[in-house]
């Protein structure tokens, strides 16, 4: 069924599509989103995937292409980074708006200026609220399965929404990880071909992409939340399929090491596992530190996340991204609001790390839990804190 | 979709607002904002269709005995008027 490799991660995600049975790519290169489409490109030309390639001039056109190639009913995929995700942006509103059930991978940047080509989660947290199904990844094995399970949530019919796997360039994008591939007769099994639920077709015309008068834009709007928010039982029924074909159980919102724990790292994508090494380190010297992973940013699990911190003090939550003038960083300011309700709830503290690349190792998280364990001691000082900013 | 659109509910909305139905603009009278509106004095009129040819909206429609009209899509932008050969047509503001 599977085989052990050992492989660039952006290549596998790559093979996924292959896997996957994509009939259209449209994508415009960006580091670090480059070598996936590239692979893509060969295996096009190698005549290895049946699919129609498209190299258009932009990602405003790349995402443009997808949408008319989804609305033929073709299964479409495309990817960016950074830059190209933020020059999407009016484009991702109406992908999802038309319901058209594109898989995107968001191969995580920081945006400009200044120029900065490496990881941070700055670009998909400008995209939040664009419509789609978002999910974080950790590591290679994640980042392949995930891409092939995207196809199949995002063309459910009582789905019908694109989706994005966001995984963090090059500490993922760039790396040779182990992982097991999926043989292609195992993923066709998995992965029956694209049913359109309706699309462009001549002998049966429909309108898409019409407008809507204030009377009808409130409740399109209702319709298009109401769908996102009941993809979530879908996002499961499809990662429980794929935990019992791989052994691989995915949750919404992962966690590790958090019995008894009183206080929790929250955080989404790779830095997790450096996460991990931190909490098993605190947790031999004796302190309950535990660490929550939301892994399906939209729709936001509501509920596994407070059942997730239920037993906790003190919930530290690590964004990678800045929300400049605010007082709360985007998962910061999405957890509180979830937590804001509880009668009972633990305090939240806000720290930005690894932004542009900045490495972060062990000690960092390590030194995290002291400074909030003292914060909320003395009442935090601070709306958030930018760690390891230097002046 | 046959309900007014005022009373249709988000669940009766077809997914992505697709619209199955062809003709939908046909239920949308564009012109219904226009504050001005073209009348054509037949006396004067010789049924060039210089009005039709020039109207940027279809908003001017022929009648059966050849002279011309406006429709529900006029939306009383008055190029007709300025364009008509003979000078037939006044623009007349909406009432209410």
């Amino acid at each position: 069924m599977g085989h052990r490799v050992g492989m660039e991660v952006s290549i596998a995600v790559s093979h996924a599509v292959q896997l996957a049975r994509a009939e259209a790519i449209a994508a415009y290169p960006i580091t670090p989103q480059t070598h996936i489409v590239e692979h893509l490109s060969s295996l096009v030309a190698n005549g290895e995937l049946e699919a129609e390639f498209v190299t258009v001039e932009s990602e405003h056109s790349a995402m443009s292409a997808s949408i008319g190639s989804a609305a033929t009913g073709a299964r479409t995929y495309t990817a960016t980074s950074s830059q190209g995700l933020a020059l999407m942006h009016e484009i991702l509103f109406i992908a999802s708006g038309m319901r058209l059930p594109i898989v995107m991978t968001v191969a995580n940047r920081a945006l400009s200026a200044p120029l900065n080509i490496w990881n941070d989660h700055g670009d998909i947290m400008a995209e939040k609220d664009i419509g789609w199904i978002q999910i974080f990844v950790e590591n290679g094995q994640e980042s392949f399965d995930h891409s092939v399970m995207a196809f199949k949530i995002a063309e459910n019919h009582q789905v019908l929404l694109p989706t994005i796997i966001n995984m963090d360039g090059f500490i993922l994008t760039h790396v040779v990880e182990p992982l097991e591939m999926l043989d292609q007769e195992t993923v066709d099994k998995f992965l029956p071909p694209l049913v359109p639920y309706l699309k462009l077709d001549t002998k049966k015309p429909v309108t898409m992409g019409a407008f809507a008068m204030p009377e009808l834009y409130t409740e399109t709007k209702m319709a298009h939340q109401m769908a996102l928010t009941n993809s979530y039982d879908h996002i499961l029924e499809v990662w429980r399929e794929w935990g019992a074909l791989t052994g691989r159980q995915y949750k919404p919102v992962e966690k590790y090491r958090t019995e008894g724990a009183k206080v929790l790292l929250l955080l989404m994508g790779s830095l997790a596992e450096v996460a991990e090494v931190a909490v098993d380190e605190m947790r031999e010297a004796g302190q309950a530190v535990g660490l929550i992973k939301p892994r399906l940013w939209r729709p936001f699990p509501f509920k596994d996340l407070r059942e997730a911190v239920a037993g906790a003090d003190l919930v530290i939550v690590c964004d990678r991204a800045l929300s400049l003038g605010g007082g709360a960083h985007p998962v910061m300011a999405e957890v509180r609001s979830a937590l804001y309700p509880l009668a009972k709830r633990p305090q939240v503290l806000g720290y930005a790390v690894g932004l542009g690349g900045r490495d972060v190792q062990p000690q960092v998280f390590k030194d995290m839990v002291s400074h909030a364990l003292n914060e909320i001691k003395q009442g935090p000082t601070e709306e958030f804190y930018l760690v390891g900013v230097r002046g | 979709m046959s309900k007014p659109w005022d009373q249709v509910t988000w669940q009766e909305i077809e997914i992505g607002g697709v619209l199955t139905e062809p003709g939908s603009a046909r239920a949308y009278r564009t012109g219904d904002w226009r504050s001005m509106y073209p009348v054509w004095d037949k006396l004067r009129c010789i049924k060039c269709g210089v009005c039709w040819t020039v109207c940027p909206e279809a908003g001017i429609s022929e009648e059966p005995d050849g002279y011309f009209d406006m429709n529900d899509y006029c939306k009383g932008c008055g190029i007709c008027a300025k364009e008509c050969v003979t000078g037939c047509i006044r623009m007349l503001p909406e009432e209410g």
